[in-house]
């Protein structure tokens, strides 16, 4: 694995924000008297993905992962903040042809994505007419069925249409396009999310097969913590707009820092059966439009303080390390040592 | 323990244009008072439908097409469609997937639930209030006295769940179906409304089904487990037998397709292939293409549930009589 210090990230977020103005017509609003509302879906995230590797976003519905990869190809514009990818800033005009040949997306619905009157040779082949890579026709039909065999599929699936796949075909079929341009970046938006858990292992598999073999950039995103751990290499957790806890995956699972990447964990179910209860974090994310003053996560938070409640903390190394940054007053000032799973409940006496 | 519900070779069809698709064939479990019974499976499985033909509530042209429903003995699957909606929200509580669509987003959360208190308790309105504001609480809704009065819509959607299960308890029902009931929530709340949810039914002995493709919540709820495959039951078992020994090759499969939470793998195991299409189910038993240990034998004949130690799995390594035995799958 390269060296994420010695050499150019991948790609990079510099206090990346998207502010969405949900507010009613301007009419209502004036007749009732209502205040503008501005949804803050990402407030300020910066992460950095070293060539080759993989960094994961996780968070629960709501806490704008799905919005940063948007903003990372450019999807969204950003509010606030930019996008380096290879070095050049891409929020500043529109990516070149050339950027966009070298990033691909690759979605949750494998139902939604593919359209359902095209051939999948024709899905396939469609970034490789648009970015005008193989002029040839029966070099492109070559290339096609390459990509097909490389996914896992048979080079004569490519006459068939979407509606002849299952889910997880069908998401072959996502990853074999996104491929055709040859990128180098991967944004993957839940890609497994919608697919059944033995599907879900081959897609995972496959993944981190052609990743090693193409090597591949992936920004990863999810809402489930045990596919993470598989394929990442670091992860990202998110709470209402911004990360609380960035670490190398095996650390982050070994020793979370924040509580809530602890309560997260502590929530999922336990396949082991070893008995343990399971904690569940009170009370639910705050609305975004009004996000509590202070640290996000304080209402839920059982090591909140007065300072928590007034004063955001900032994305900073945690003690004794200088991997994993944390964005909690309670880890920063050495408080997060009574952190056993104890309920939010007892906090608030 | 006398079972509360009794499935026995139910048989459900869907008449097509040209062929006849089964879509569940033969399958047959219990659930007694006070247990819960995972159904689990991929999408297609049949879990759903299962759970759809116990309630009467199949959509047309899907019909029973064998087999029989029994609830507390008497027979519900052939019942007219007056009886049946009795026996519906009295007898049978259901719980959905999606909390918008089980609630009208037109009256008031408590009005939804006096109407059902009402219908079935037959009480007065005054006193069927009062039920439902203290459903309400027991289900953990902050402020139930104010919130009764409150629409769907200005409730989150871990609280509309809350307001879900109220629904489906208020009745007090003796068999409770949940479909799905944690899939559209977030972990953090999911955890909440599995550990609400067995509460309540504990306390009234009430009967649960509990349909979900989550191994997690199955794990940590249910007593035993159904695992389904095209339509079939291809094992069943106590919950701790079928996640840490199962003896299906395919619950094998299943379990060990899982992403573990404690740990990095390389590479997680994957069961070949796809669980094959209602019109394309081959002969003998519906995993045999996909499965490792498949014999002549799995080819040809339908392999019913057979004794395999702990638990039941329809699969020919189990039959004494096999000329292959289960030793060959003990170490995969």
């Amino acid at each position: 694995m390269p060296d994420a210090s010695a050499t150019v990230p991948m790609v990079e977020a510099e206090d990346l924000a998207k502010h969405f103005d949900v507010s009613r017509p301007w009419l209502q609003r004036l007749f009732s008297g209502e205040p503008r509302r501005i949804l803050r879906a990402v407030d300020g995230v910066s992460f950095a993905i070293a060539k080759g590797t993989t960094l994961s976003l996780v968070g629960e519905s709501g806490c704008g992962k799905s919005t940063v990869a948007r903003l990372v190809v450019g999807l969204y514009r950003p509010t606030r903040g930019r996008v380096l990818f290879d070095g050049q800033n891409l929020a500043k005009a529109r990516a070149s042809s050339e950027q966009r040949r070298r990033m691909q997306m690759i979605f949750q619905d494998p139902y939604a994505s593919l359209d359902p009157r095209w051939r999948v040779r024709d899905i396939i082949a469609e970034p490789i007419r648009a970015f005008g890579l193989i002029a040839d026709g029966a070099a492109l039909r070559a290339r096609v069925a390459d990509l097909l065999t490389q996914v896992g599929l048979s080079p004569l699936d490519g006459e068939k249409y979407p509606h002849e796949f299952s889910g997880g075909q069908r998401q072959r079929i996502s990853i074999a396009r996104a491929l055709s341009s040859n990128p180098e970046f991967l944004v993957c938006d839940e890609p497994t999310s919608a697919l059944d858990v033995s599907v879900q292992a081959q897609i995972l598999n496959l993944m981190k097969a052609l990743q090693r073999d193409l090597g591949l950039t992936y920004l990863f995103i999810s809402h489930n913590l045990a596919v993470v751990r598989q394929i990442s290499d670091r992860i990202g957790v998110m709470y209402l707009g911004r990360i609380v806890e960035l670490a190398p995956a095996e650390t982050l699972f070994t020793t979370p820092r924040h509580p809530y990447t602890r309560a997260l964990m502590e929530a999922i179910p336990d396949l082991e059966m070893t008995g343990r209860q399971r904690m569940p974090v009170g009370g639910e994310v705050p609305s975004p439009i009004s996000p509590p003053p202070g640290c996000p996560f304080h209402p839920r938070c059982p090591l909140a303080n007065d300072r928590c409640r007034a004063e955001g903390p900032a994305l900073v190394p945690a003690r004794g390390t200088e991997e994993t940054l944390v964005a909690c007053h309670a880890v920063e000032e050495g408080r997060d040592g009574r952190l056993s799973p104890a309920s939010p409940a007892t906090a608030e006496a | 323990m006398a079972a509360l519900l009794e499935v026995r070779d139910l048989r459900v069809e869907f008449p097509m244009r040209r062929s006849v698709l089964t879509a569940l064939d033969g399958v047959s479990f219990d659930i007694a008072a006070g247990e819960v019974l995972g159904v689990v499976g991929e999408s297609g499985a049949g879990k759903s439908m299962t759970g759809a033909a116990i309630i009467g509530l199949l959509e047309p042209p899907g019909r029973i097409a064998g087999g029989e429903i029994r609830l507390d003995g008497l027979r519900i699957d052939n019942l007219p469609y007056d009886q049946m909606r009795r026996i519906r929200g009295r007898e049978i509580g259901t719980i959905f997937q999606d909390p918008l669509t089980t609630l009208d987003p037109l009256y008031t959360v408590g009005r939804q639930l006096m109407e059902t208190i009402r219908t079935h308790l037959g009480i007065s309105a005054a006193e069927a209030r009062m039920r439902a504001i203290g459903w309400l609480e027991r289900v953990g809704i902050p402020g139930a006295a104010q919130r009764v009065d409150s629409y769907p819509h200005e409730f989150s959607g871990g609280m509309r769940q809350r307001v879900v299960i109220a629904l489906a308890l208020c009745a007090e029902p003796r068999l409770v179906i949940a479909d799905e009931p944690t899939t559209a929530l977030d972990v953090s709340i999911q955890a909440q409304i599995i550990a609400l949810l067995k509460q309540l039914t504990r306390e009234k002995g009430t009967a649960v089904m509990l349909v979900t493709h989550d191994m997690g919540v199955i794990a940590e709820t249910a007593d035993r487990v159904a695992v389904m495959y095209a339509g079939r039951v291809a094992e069943i078992g106590p919950v701790r037998e079928v996640v840490k020994q199962p003896k299906h090759p395919y619950t094998v499969g299943l379990m060990a397709s899982i992403p573990p939470l404690d740990r990095r793998v390389e590479r997680l195991a994957q069961i070949e292939g796809a669980m094959p299409r209602l019109s394309a189910i081959p002969p003998g038993c519906a995993f045999n293409p996909r499965c490792p240990h498949a014999f002549g034998r799995c080819r040809i004949e339908r392999p019913e549930l057979l004794d395999a130690g702990a638990t039941r799995a329809a699969c020919w390594l189990y039959d004494p009589r096999s000329e292959r035995r289960a030793e060959a799958i003990r170490h995969a």
